[in-house]
């Protein structure tokens, strides 16, 4: 069995290096809905994949990655809301955790929509 | 429906969240012997009136106003008791709330219980301000992980969410969840 003791080695080699992680007005926000609708159709690997792609890239800073309840469209979903300051907000549907870390990748980092799995795009039957 | 146990597990303590818990409790119990897997999802969230608690198991109350139907309940309820099992909510207003669905273990209607450290995982993560106490229990063996304990260590700055914290309590769910039941497929 795994003891919580290790914690003390992570907090220790962590003391001092934590920033204060306050948000900021230029943070990019993506929020994932969560509700039922979300849950069945698979927004927990979304929530996972986003989230593990920002810490592990250390992004942190730049993203903020949570989570939300229904957003209405629960046919629509896993839905993925990116938020940039100044900018319209941007939902994009039917997500799984390959087409999320392509969102992050080409929109959050390059800051190029990725039409293809927007609602718009949904909505007007394209592919 | 969902997939797995542990998404409904997932939906029904995200309404303790947004319940306003404090302290959240997941008790996941699977007892070949009795043939039966019980799940307990239990807070001091805002609570339910006695009317609210007979709305909640019906599809079409909610008392959120994005959408007019709620299945949370519905699907853990129905999920319980097409196994021949139950299913109870306990809740008194400004006290909290008990969920508890007992599944019939080796009934070939019971979902699988699915990937419940990810959903332990997602909870901790991503509700710092909530304790979570979380007990899984496999015969006479369990485990136990405890935000507070955690938190205790810790100290206040350093977030669940930073990649050594949270790889952490990935891997103490998954290795004594292994330790527990020895790796059966539950």
């Amino acid at each position: 069995m795994k003891s919580l003791e290790e914690l003390r080695a992570i907090r220790a080699k962590m003391q001092g290096k934590v920033g204060v992680r306050a948000e900021n007005e230029n943070q990019i926000r993506v929020v994932v809905g969560m509700a039922t609708c979300g849950i069945a159709s698979g927004a927990r690997p979304v929530l996972t994949a986003l989230s593990d792609a920002v810490q592990e890239q250390n992004l942190s800073e730049k993203i903020s990655v949570t989570q939300t309840g229904c957003i209405g469209l629960c046919q629509y979903e896993p839905i993925v809301e990116v938020m940039e300051p100044g900018k319209e907000k941007v939902t994009y549907v039917k997500m799984t955790p390959e087409k999320a870390l392509e969102v992050l990748r080409l929109h959050l980092l390059g800051g190029q929509v990725v039409a293809k799995y927007t609602l718009s795009a949904a909505q007007n039957g394209l592919k | 429906m969902m997939p797995e146990i542990a998404l409904n597990i997932l939906d029904i303590a995200e309404n303790s969240v947004r319940a306003q818990a404090l302290h959240v409790e997941i008790i996941v119990s699977v007892q070949p012997e009795e043939d039966t897997l019980t799940v307990v999802i239990r807070d001091d969230g805002c609570g339910m009136t006695p009317d609210q608690v007979k709305k909640a198991q019906d599809p079409f109350f909610t008392t959120r106003t994005t959408r007019k139907i709620g299945l949370g309940v519905p699907f853990f309820r129905q999920a319980a008791e097409s196994t021949g099992g139950s299913f109870q909510i306990d809740s008194e207003e400004g006290k909290g709330t008990e969920v508890k669905a007992v599944f019939v273990l080796s009934h070939i209607d019971r979902m699988p219980l699915g990937d419940i450290s990810s959903t332990i995982h997602t909870l901790i993560v991503f509700n710092e301000r909530i304790e979570f106490r979380y007990t899984y229990r496999y015969g006479e063996k369990s485990f136990v992980l405890d935000t507070g304990e955690m938190r205790e260590i810790l100290g206040e700055e350093i977030s669940f969410a930073e990649p050594e914290v949270s790889a952490f309590i990935r891997k103490y769910l998954e290795e004594n969840k292994k330790d527990t039941d020895g790796g059966a497929e539950v």
